[in-house]
């Protein structure tokens, strides 16, 4: 296969249609597809259209978490972008469920995060950096140098090693760094790739829509406040 | 090659665009350390812009298009992405700070991303801070509680302190109500080259080189030499008479005529 994935996960409004706006701006219309995945509004699909007049697909993920939406349509989508001849597929994800993440073994996995956000907001975070490639910092031009630094050293927390490249996403400052890291990726392979870190054991009675409060109400993995660790309860 | 380990001789300022586009009208702004430098301007022509390219290293990708270079050619990436090799420290216009943490945490975090021990310069940042500011600050408060004259006093000192870059770059410092005689003399003392935005008359005659911003783009360049030394002078002593005004205002005093000499 001739695609390359770039995974892109994010808070909502942490900018990642912005980074995605300006990788396609660097790559060339020609060469791209994009795929949005969110619960129950996104725009990016024709936005993305209009302005670039690149092929663009959305899912609405409605009741199950985006990320595991993703995961369900992302061989199709790869084959999807093959087709219509594109090198490049870029996924934005909705990001809201901050545990699980969407990054494949052969993708680039790139995190969107403020610099507006809070120091401890890499912290919460965890998981979804931890497993990316590279950290995007965006809206540095509201905050002051000491600020900006001081949340690289929030992300360095939670990943240690990660490449962190902080940006005025608007503009596209520094963009560079993260292009020279694009043009070095290796194609997907749609059938073998996998996820990289394990999902959350998601399986409670929540999760097929049962609305009462109270793990008494509930089955399969639950929780008493008093309890330090997840219970598991069958039928 | 290993430019991180050479000190910064000159920083180069190549041109840009103006608003609408049109090359700007120099061939090029060298800063060499010890150098001091005002920018000034009408709201809105492009102030903040020029100092916002020198401080992430603009390549062409910033809305000016300028270019900067370090001892002559392109940075290298190190110096520009890594915080412990910056050789730059900005205090910008806005005067508040959203992390989340105390003034201590704070200022350790940004200890550990400049890569320094803690040998004291965490409690210096903290008196420094204390000198440009009339309510004092201290470690235990939070960041996000400070007012903006202390947010500004202490990124002042922040820059000073832990960054100890050679250029400093401020953005109207004079704005956030802090004592701004103290903060230059400060900066002068540790030979710094200094780059103020400015809409202040005696922080601009200061400097040696004044630059002139129109329409986002550099407008004219001076070098007064000793031409505005009686202006300086004058000035001097106004902005002195109006720095006692401004404390007698603030410590509560109701002021008789203040007309003429002796205030
Ligand atoms: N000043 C500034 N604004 C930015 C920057 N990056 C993004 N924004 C703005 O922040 C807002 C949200 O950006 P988006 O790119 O839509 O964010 P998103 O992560 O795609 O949001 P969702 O897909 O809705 O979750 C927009 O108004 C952007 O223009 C930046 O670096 N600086
Ligand atoms: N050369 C340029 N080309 C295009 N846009 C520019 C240029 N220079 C500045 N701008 C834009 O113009 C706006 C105002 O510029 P800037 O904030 O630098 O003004 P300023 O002189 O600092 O004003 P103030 O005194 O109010 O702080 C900003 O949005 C900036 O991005
Ligand atoms: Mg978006
Ligand atoms: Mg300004
Ligand atoms: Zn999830
Ligand atoms: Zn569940």
């Amino acid at each position: 296969m001739n695609v390359r994935l770039i995974a892109i996960a994010g808070p909502p409004s942490a900018g990642k249609t912005a980074v995605v706006k300006q990788i396609i701006h660097n790559l060339g219309t020609a060469k791209v597809a994009y795929l949005k995945i969110d619960v129950v509004q996104a725009w990016e699909d024709e936005e993305l259209a209009t302005e670039f007049g690149i092929p663009t697909k959305k899912v609405y993920s409605g009741d199950m978490c985006p990320d595991h939406m993703g995961i369900m349509v992302i061989r199709d989508a790869l084959l999807w972008a093959e087709e219509l001849g594109a090198e490049y597929l870029l996924y934005e994800s909705a990001g809201l469920c901050l545990r699980c993440t969407p990054y494949t073994t052969n993708s680039l996995g790139l995190c969107v995060l403020s610099a507006v956000s809070g120091t401890h907001a890499p912290l919460k975070m965890a998981p979804l950096i931890a497993l990316a490639d590279v950290a995007v910092v965006t809206k540095i031009d509201l905050v002051s140098q000491a600020e900006k630094e001081v949340f690289r050293e929030g992300i360095h927390q939670s990943a240690p090693g990660i490449d962190i490249i902080e940006t005025n996403a608007v503009q596209g400052t520094s963009m560079r760094y993260l292009m020279q890291i694009i043009k070095q990726m290796k194609p997907a392979e749609s059938e073998k790739d996998t996820l990289r870190g394990v999902p959350p054991l998601g399986v409670c009675t929540v999760c097929i829509g049962k609305k009462e409060t109270g793990w008494q109400e509930h089955f399969g993995v639950i929780r008493p406040l008093a309890v330090p660790d997840n219970l598991y309860r069958g039928e | 090659m290993t430019l991180q380990n050479t000190p910064i001789q000159s920083l180069t300022v190549l041109p840009g665009t103006n608003r609408i586009g049109d090359p700007e009208n120099f061939n090029e702004i060298s800063i060499h350390p010890g150098d001091t430098i005002s920018i000034v301007g009408p709201t809105g022509s492009g102030k903040t812009a020029f100092i916002n390219d020198i401080e992430v290293f603009a390549q062409g990708d910033t809305v000016t298009r300028r270019k900067i270079l370090v001892n002559g050619s392109e940075p290298s990436e190190d110096l520009i992405r890594d915080p412990a090799k910056k050789p730059i420290a900005m205090i910008t216009q806005s005067t508040k700070c959203l992390a989340d943490l105390t003034v201590e945490k704070f200022l350790s975090m940004h200890l550990r991303a400049r890569k320094l021990e803690n040998n004291g310069i965490l409690d210096a940042a903290i008196d420094l801070t204390n000198q440009f500011t009339g309510e004092k600050i201290s470690g235990c408060m939070r960041m996000s509680s400070l007012s903006g004259g202390q947010t500004r006093s202490l990124f002042v000192a922040d820059a000073v302190i832990i960054s100890d870059a050679p250029i400093i770059l401020l953005d109207e410092v004079e704005n956030a109500g802090i004592f701004k005689n103290r903060v230059i003399e400060t900066l002068r003392e540790k030979k710094k080259a200094i780059i103020f935005v400015t809409h202040d008359p005696y922080v601009a005659l200061l400097t040696e080189k004044r630059i002139v911003m129109k329409g986002g783009a550099v407008e004219k360049i001076l070098t007064p030499g000793g031409e505005e030394q009686t202006a300086l002078a004058q000035i001097a002593k106004m902005d002195a008479d109006m720095m006692v005004l401004r404390e007698r205002i603030r410590s509560g005093e109701l002021l008789s005529a203040v007309t003429g000499a002796g205030i």
